[in-house]
């Protein structure tokens, strides 16, 4: 890691710069000069709406979101052993979709506009528990393969189920509900920005603080143990934050896919594996790429947006091939 | 650091018989204590044991008279050193980085390495012959290669306990002498070294004292010259053996004898 040093606190700072982009661009460009007299506190009324109540809260939650889902990719392809894992593998999209395709299908706005959000959350919960303590139950230790197998099997049952509601609901329903399975972050507000920012700071600050602890797990629990990690903790630990951010951003954006394969991975094949670098820079890298998403998402067919989901993937897929295919010529 | 089992017993889930059943076993501080057995007899469940990482059904482990499962796994991990019989390759990581996760448990979640916690590295690398190795990626190393990495790792935790399963299994004759004589050092400077091996003569070279055991249960005890007779090793292994003293060496040396050799047809 100690070579790589310089590399991995380059990228950081080029993506940090990256990020201000979400501020500028957008359905109306903004010059420099706007956005800077409305963060000195003047500017036009308009200009003031568009980037108070607008712009600023949408890149909040698109980089705490992009951020998240990355760290949390990186995380579950550590604990699952597993270069497939991504925040989704573990059926938590298909709980979160489940219970924002109920409220959907039924008319529910019990709570107003956290309605939807709320259940969601409450899918992606149940999802979570369901197959925690499937994985569990076969003794006390938390079984990896068990965990990786059920959340595959509960996601699969989440999704029969979903495909089950959409066949007997009407056209209208469909079309929100495969709307907001695509992901997006249309009228994201300062709600969503605490929200979000309320579950995944927290968390990926627990999470920064097991890039020792999981790297020792890639060498097998037993040496994990002897070099001094509290192995069922560490793995408890990783599996329920990682979770808790997917579940979060669920709720608030929908299923925002690929980020949180690509970026981790495409992170491995520049700066290595070792978690001290490639946690913090999954998280800076992901804040990036969804932002950047979210402009194209808004800007390339304005003034119809794309969702965001198709976008990260779009161009999250080629980027990544290139990688690895320079990597394996390498 | 002393260790001592007291009478435990270990039953893995759906095993037959218990893996471990009454074993009690003391290493003083400083000695080297080998481990010695056929397949299955236990040996890799007794160091784990030893190292809180099974369950015990019955009896006790004390590190340094201290409960092991009072130790935190941290704490732990400053005290004792361990290189398990095998472990998967991590991801691509070179053979310094590898070193260092040695030190992970001297240092806080988001603690940066000290000058002390390199120059563990480094002499631990040097110690076990692998400086030249240091940059290399561990997925480009041969098997004894990695062996003497991961040995490497275990001093850098500067522990004061070493134990090591079959450590040596896959090095050359100059490399597996350098590791017996580097932990033969280690005893004398105080640290206690328990090393599981198949090795029974170089057991009998380097050791204090052996423990043999025999389907989970201890066979002998006591320093090598008692340990290792005829009677108690035909016993355990089922093989017929010579046991002759070496001039050079002043140990016992146990030679394995053919079927015509021994006079009579090996049982099983």
């Amino acid at each position: 890691m100690t070579h790589r040093r310089p590399a991995a606190v380059l990228l950081g700072l080029g993506i940090l710069l990256v990020l201000p982009a979400g501020l500028f661009l957008g359905s109306v460009a903004l010059s420099p000069g706007d956005v800077l007299a409305v963060l000195g506190g003047g500017g036009s009324e308009v200009h003031r709406e568009i980037l108070l109540e607008f712009r600023l809260p949408r890149l909040l939650v698109g980089s705490l979101l992009g951020g998240g889902l990355a760290l949390a990719g990186a995380t579950f392809q550590a604990l699952l052993r597993n270069p497939l894992a991504e925040p989704y593998i573990l059926g938590i999209s298909g709980g979160a979709a489940l219970g924002a395709v109920s409220v959907l299908a039924l008319g529910l706005t019990t709570l107003g506009s956290w309605t939807l959000p709320l259940a969601a959350f409450a899918g992606a919960l149940l999802a979570i528990v369901l197959v925690f303590r499937v994985a569990t139950a076969t003794g006390r230790a938390l079984d990896v393969r068990v965990l990786l197998l059920a959340g595959v099997v509960v996601g699969a049952f989440f999704a029969a189920l979903i495909s089950f509601i959409l066949a007997v609901s009407e056209a209208r329903t469909v079309r929100s509900a495969v709307l907001w399975m695509m992901g997006t972050l249309y009228g994201a507000d300062w709600r969503d920005v605490a929200v979000v920012a309320a579950y995944t700071l927290p968390t990926a600050f627990l999470l920064l603080r097991l890039a020792r602890p999981l790297n020792t797990l890639a060498v097998g629990e037993e040496t994990a143990l002897y070099l001094g990690t509290e192995v069922e903790r560490v793995k408890r630990t990783a599996f329920a934050a990682a979770s808790l951010i997917t579940a979060a951003g669920v709720a608030v954006a929908g299923v925002i896919g690929f980020v949180g394969l690509v970026v981790p991975h495409a992170l491995r094949l520049v700066i290595g594996s070792d978690h001290r670098a490639l946690l913090p820079l999954s998280f800076l890298l992901g804040a990036a790429f969804l932002t950047a998403a979210d402009v194209a998402a808004q800007v390339l067919l304005a003034p119809t947006e794309i969702p965001i989901g198709v976008v990260t993937a779009l161009v999250g897929v080629p980027i990544f091939l290139i990688l690895l295919r320079r990597s394996a010529v390498r | 650091m002393r260790l001592d089992a007291a009478d435990i017993r270990v039953r893995y889930p759906d095993a037959p018989r218990p893996a471990l059943d009454g074993v009690s076993c003391s290493v003083p501080s400083g000695t080297l204590f080998a481990v010695l057995g056929p397949n299955g007899s236990g040996k890799s469940t007794l160091l784990r044991a030893l190292l809180g990482a099974v369950p015990l059904e019955s009896g006790g482990v004390c590190l340094d008279e201290k409960p092991v499962e009072d130790w935190s796994r941290r704490e732990l991990a400053r005290w004792v050193g361990a290189v398990p019989q095998s472990e998967p390759l991590p991801f691509p990581i070179t053979a310094r980085d590898l070193v260092a996760m040695g030190r992970y448990a001297h240092l806080g979640p988001l603690q940066g390495e000290r000058a002390t916690d390199r120059e563990a590295v480094e002499a631990a690398l040097e110690r076990c012959d692998v400086t030249e190795l240091a940059d290399r990626l561990v997925q480009t190393l041969s098997g004894g290669e990695l062996q003497r990495v991961r040995i490497a790792r275990a001093l850098a935790q500067q522990p004061r306990a070493l134990l090591l399963d079959e450590p040596t299994a896959s090095l050359d004759i100059r490399h597996e002498m350098g590791i017996l004589e580097l932990l033969r050092g280690s005893a004398e400077c105080g640290i206690t070294v328990l090393l599981v091996t198949h090795h029974l003569d170089l057991a009998a070279r380097y050791s204090d004292r052996i423990l043999l055991l025999d389907r989970g249960r201890v066979a002998a005890e006591g320093p090598p010259r008692e340990v290792l007779t005829p009677e108690n090793v035909e016993s355990v292994y089922r093989w017929p053996v010579a046991v002759e003293d070496d001039p050079r060496t002043g140990s016992p040396r146990v030679v394995p004898l053919r079927s015509r050799e021994a006079g009579s047809a090996p049982e099983g």
